[in-house]
């Protein structure tokens, strides 16, 4: 298990930090962000890298769970 | 229903269609009052808006731009409707504030931001050329810094109201618009009578079109800066094809207008100094790579509740009046008794942008966090 935190980080830290993740490989990543900008970001990027991104809210905040 | 909106919004469809329709309201604008080979520039707005307070006195470059006030309430009205309005502020503040002041100094060498730089190309403006490689320049460099650890930090979330201060702000700039009051003989507020910041679409029209525009782009993340960050970074190609929407609708909106003419020379409110087209705006796109988002998009995000893009805003207001103040602004090309005078930065200008490239520069390699 990874998590990454980029709760109140702004564009493009989330994608920078979850695509480091991702290349380090170890699976299920979870990442977690505090906007829907950084969630759609993070979603897009993780897609395009061959990952299922599974969305889960929590109050005003996102958990990605990225697992390939 | 708010839901697939969302996700539409989101899509490749969607920041292409907020592109197009900026491409198509800009050039629209022109037509109907605002500055030629102009429309709609973030920057020159926001220095028309610091004029007309006061801060700076250049006669010809004051005016309260509705379009700047539409766009932050416009951004506030979709985040409000979507759910999004998230008060939030503390992400190195006075970083983004000097960032915010070097980005304006840069863009008022070149004269213009981003998307006045597409619009300028959408008109056959040729020294947006030059400007558009400086952007990716500075971009480039800040994607540089962003791969070596550079982070300006976390922001917090707090109080609603924190929020709320920009949009109020703004609300204020509307009512000064509106009711036009003179606070000393001669003012504030100040309103060209002449020259660029004389020229503006009605009220109505340029407040109306920059809450649409807000609108679009608080829900498709429409930003410049990130387009072409998103290719340099990650490959990713999303923003970009907003961005080139708007430059071919803009191109294909000022065919149908007849303001398109190709050319360098004595273009309207611009220079030919190549070198300092590029340069201007490589300092601006570091500072907007530094802060993470272009005028536009630190003006949607202000809209949201963002504080560090509200400061960010605000450091690019005073960076107008430092530019006006202290002559670092650009002239214009000049046609005298037929001879044509190519305008440029004046020294201090040019000094001015070194300065802030070596600002920029010190804020990459001093503001990142050891890498894992």
């Amino acid at each position: 298990m990874n998590i990454v935190d980029a709760r109140g980080l702004s564009c493009p830290q989330p994608v920078i930090l979850a695509q480091k993740a991702i290349v380090k490989g170890e699976f299920p990543i979870e990442v977690y962000v505090d906007t829907v900008t950084s969630r759609e970001n993070v979603r897009r990027m993780a897609e395009k890298q061959g990952c299922k991104v599974e969305i889960v809210q929590q109050d005003d905040e996102f958990k990605l769970v990225l697992t390939r | 229903m708010l839901e697939r909106l969302t996700k539409f919004f989101a899509s490749r469809w969607g920041v292409i269609l907020a592109g197009a329709v900026i491409g198509v309201l800009g050039p629209t604008l022109q037509k109907l009052g605002n500055p030629p080979n102009m429309g709609i520039c973030v920057a020159c707005f926001e220095r028309d808006i610091a004029g007309a307070l006061g801060l700076h006195r250049a006669s010809v470059v004051q005016y309260i731009r509705p379009e700047i006030v539409g766009f932050v309430l416009g951004s506030t009205i979709a985040a409000l409707i979507f759910r999004e309005f998230k008060a939030r502020v503390g992400s190195a503040p006075i970083v983004r504030f000097i960032l915010g002041i070097f980005a304006m100094i840069g863009a008022l060498v070149f004269l213009g931001c981003p998307w006045r730089a597409n619009f300028r190309l959408a008109g056959g403006d040729l020294n947006a050329i030059p400007a558009l490689i400086g952007l990716v320049i500075g971009i480039a460099i800040g994607v540089w810094f962003l791969r070596t650890g550079y982070n300006l930090g976390r922001s917090q979330k707090t109080y609603t109201a924190v929020g709320w201060i920009m949009p109020v702000l703004m609300i204020g700039l509307l009512l000064l618009v509106i009711f036009r009051p003179v606070f000393s003989e001669g003012g504030p507020i100040f309103f060209s009578e002449k020259g660029p910041g004389s020229l503006h679409a009605p009220l109505v029209v340029s407040l109306a079109i920059g809450l649409v525009i807000g609108f679009l782009a608080q829900r498709t993340r429409f930003c410049t800066m990130g387009a072409i960050r998103d290719v340099i970074l990650i490959r990713d190609f999303h923003l970009i094809s907003g961005v080139l929407a708007l430059l071919v609708a803009a191109f294909m909106t000022n065919l149908v207008y007849g303001q398109f003419k190709v050319g360098y020379a004595a273009q309207p409110i611009s220079h030919s100094n190549f070198l300092w087209n590029m340069l201007g705006m490589v300092l601006a796109g570091l500072a907007y790579a530094l802060a993470g988002g272009c005028p536009g998009r630190q003006l949607f995000l202000a809209g949201e509740g963002d504080g560090d893009s509200g400061i960010f805003v605000l450091g690019m207001i005073v960076g107008a009046a430092i530019s006006h103040n202290f002559n670092l602004a650009a002239k214009s090309d000049a046609v005298v008794e037929g001879a044509l005078q190519v305008g440029g930065p004046s020294p201090y200008g040019m000094i001015a942008v070194i300065l802030g490239l070596v600002v920029c520069i010190v804020i990459g390699f001093t503001m990142r966090e050891k890498m894992a």
